[in-house]
């Protein structure tokens, strides 16, 4: 019952904030609008006894990648609202796509299955991989199947922050460097 | 836990949120808007993918979520790097702008 009262109450929301960072002029008002709705999607993971992921997207989204857009937001300083309305004729089309789209993953939710599996909190030895709520399973999985794949994650972190480093630059930086090196 | 809450619920959510999210890439004209709005798009994802990962028992959604999460984040990193640099050489970040076709 609790259960259900959280949904409704986050997901209405998050779609609220959504709606709010689509509609809002103001991208400050929209990035805190985001906040928003990333936390009540946090909310969400909880209700789906997803808890190391629910500290996670708070931790990296609402906090790390929001305050990374937020900082990017007063480091341009100029008046970022929207001079121009959208076209017409663009924001009936956007509408109407996505109306269709609605409707078609409307349509494909059916009935799905209402019972959910019962959960432990650790991995079992039998079933290793199977859902539970403790942050245990995690390290498992990701030492064993997904040995690759954070492998992966961990060189792709290190490139974004080369290349972020490397985009960053002034390239005026540059040339007066390369004067004081020769 | 009384199993009253289904996963059409969590779909639902997730594909309105989802189309939210593709009506801003459509609408805004704003980069960093539009990148936000990328944003929105992979969280319902993500949502839909915990929802499947509970609703048939198995760890590989929550997983497969948690790699998406790190993508997202340098993703952002270097899309707002970009746009940084994008801003110091056209001084603008709104599309309109930025159109190098019919000028």
């Amino acid at each position: 019952m609790n259960e259900e009262i959280l949904f409704y109450l986050f997901s209405t929301l998050m779609l609220f904030g959504g709606s709010a960072v689509v509609l809002s002029r103001n991208p400050v008002n929209a990035a805190l609008y985001m906040i928003l709705a990333l936390v009540s999607l946090a909310v969400l993971f909880l209700t789906l006894d997803a808890f190391f992921l629910a500290a996670l997207q708070v931790l990296v989204y609402a906090g790390a990648v929001m305050v990374l857009f937020l900082f990017v937001i007063m480091m341009l300083d100029v008046d970022l609202r929207e001079r121009s309305r959208p076209n017409i004729m663009a924001a009936a089309l956007g509408l109407v796509t996505t109306g269709a789209v609605v409707a078609i993953l409307l349509t494909w939710v059916g009935e799905g299955s209402t019972i959910r599996p019962s959960v432990g909190s650790v991995p079992t030895p039998g079933n290793p991989l199977a859902f539970v709520t403790g942050s245990k399973a995690f390290g498992y999985a990701l030492l064993t199947k997904y040995m690759l794949p954070i492998q992966v994650a961990g060189f792709l972190l290190l490139v974004a922050m080369v290349g972020a480093i490397l985009l960053g630059r002034r390239t005026k930086l540059k040339s007066s460097e390369g004067k004081d090196g020769s | 836990m009384d199993g009253v809450l289904g996963i059409e619920e969590y779909l639902v959510v997730a594909s309105i949120l989802f189309c939210i999210g593709l009506l801003g890439v459509i609408l805004r004209r704003n980069v960093l808007l539009i990148l936000m709005c990328l944003e929105l798009m992979l969280n319902a994802v993500n949502l839909a993918l915990v929802a499947f990962a509970r609703y048939s028992g198995n760890m590989d959604g929550v997983i497969l979520t948690f790699f998406a999460i790190t993508v997202a984040a340098a993703e952002v990193a270097i899309g707002l790097a970009i746009l940084v640099a994008l801003y110091r050489r056209r001084k603008s970040i709104f599309l309109q702008d930025l159109n190098l076709l019919g000028r």
